[in-house]
């Protein structure tokens, strides 16, 4: 779980150009972290390959914060 | 015969990211010596497509904004090109948009709105873009855009964006008839699905993947290095012979009949 999150908060900061502390597990994409809808498709390929897994449509959609990734993430590993 | 295209300019648009096929055609062509020219939509591809070409070791690229939906954009940008550095050998228009919402499901739901949007961005857009492009060619050149199997069969989810690659590739043809006389060629590569951001917005996408993996004669979906080598070719002379065809890269998935 911690190792994912970190996993991940490397993406988020790498791809959305943010601080660190703002990458939180409660931070929203959208809201927090000022991704658009490009952003989020483009994380979205990033845990793909980064996890090597794939992210079906239904559930990228309901992947709203850091934390909702980490769980989805730790649900399929 | 010399094939380097070193001392001439392409006009790349659309790079959105890494994975875009327009990057894959950027990097095929500063591999052989070109000087890329980069367009982007809106502030927001800006940053990402400079970084990107700041990695190609010895390029001099140069940026323009270039909004496709608009007649005069494109007029400014290719008169500032073309005021900047002359002439101009080749475009790659790697350019296309749909509302996520209308690329899956049925076609039969498409808004006129959204039908239309997808013709303005993803077809007209070529035909404007080579209007003035075109004049920059003074000593010849080559113009590709990338369409895809959807637009010649339906491949489910495609839908709007389908009826506007047909749009597209009957567009290319005619222009292709129209600037022959000047030796400007224009030709279509339509890639295999690859996983681009324009890609993720279609339906089920991972599935189309897995189907071409199992399914194409080469067994194995497309690379960008796949899409770059032909762009070269269609943009090079190694194609001074080829005008209104659409090349298929797709790991020979066309061919097929039942799958």
């Amino acid at each position: 779980m911690a190792d994912t999150f970190e996993r991940v908060k490397k993406i988020v900061v790498d791809r959305l150009d943010v601080e660190e502390e703002k990458v939180t597990l409660e931070a929203s994409f959208k809201d927090d972290l000022e991704a658009d809808s490009l952003d989020v498709v483009e994380l979205v390929m990033e845990l793909e390959d980064e996890f090597d897994m794939e992210i079906a449509d239904e559930e990228a959609e309901k992947i709203n914060t850091v934390g909702d990734a980490v769980n989805y993430i730790d649900s399929q590993a | 015969m010399n094939f380097s295209l070193e001392g001439k300019r392409y006009v790349i648009m659309g790079v959105a990211n890494k994975r875009s096929l327009a990057w894959g055609i950027a990097k095929a062509l500063h591999e052989v010596g070109a000087q890329l020219i980069f367009t982007y939509a809106n502030e927001r591809f800006a940053k990402p497509v400079k970084e990107l070409a700041a990695t190609l070791e010895g390029q001099k690229a140069l940026f323009y904004q270039c909004d496709v939906t608009s007649d005069q954009a494109i007029t400014e940008t290719f008169a500032t090109i073309q005021a900047d550095v002359g002439t101009i050998h080749g475009v790659a228009h790697c350019i296309a948009f749909a509302n996520k919402e209308e690329l899956r499901g049925e076609f039969i739901e498409t808004s006129r709105d959204g039908y239309l949007l997808a013709q303005n961005i993803s077809a007209y857009s070529l035909v404007a873009v080579t209007r003035e492009a075109e004049k920059l060619m003074t000593e010849g050149g080559s113009i590709i855009t990338l369409t895809y199997l959807g637009g010649e069969r339906v491949v489910p989810n495609y839908n709007v964006m389908g009826v506007a690659k047909a749009s597209l590739d009957a567009s290319m043809k005619y222009l292709a008839n129209d600037l022959g006389k000047r030796n400007i060629r224009v030709n279509a590569i339509s890639a295999g699905p690859i996983r681009t951001l324009s890609a993720k917005g279609v339906g089920d996408f991972n599935s189309i993947l897995k189907d071409i993996e199992e399914n194409a004669p080469l067994r194995r979906t497309v690379t960008q290095e796949d899409i770059g080598s032909t762009a070269y070719y269609l943009l090079s002379d190694l194609s001074s012979g080829v005008t209104g065809e659409i090349i298929h890269v797709d790991s020979g998935y066309s061919i097929l009949g039942l799958i």
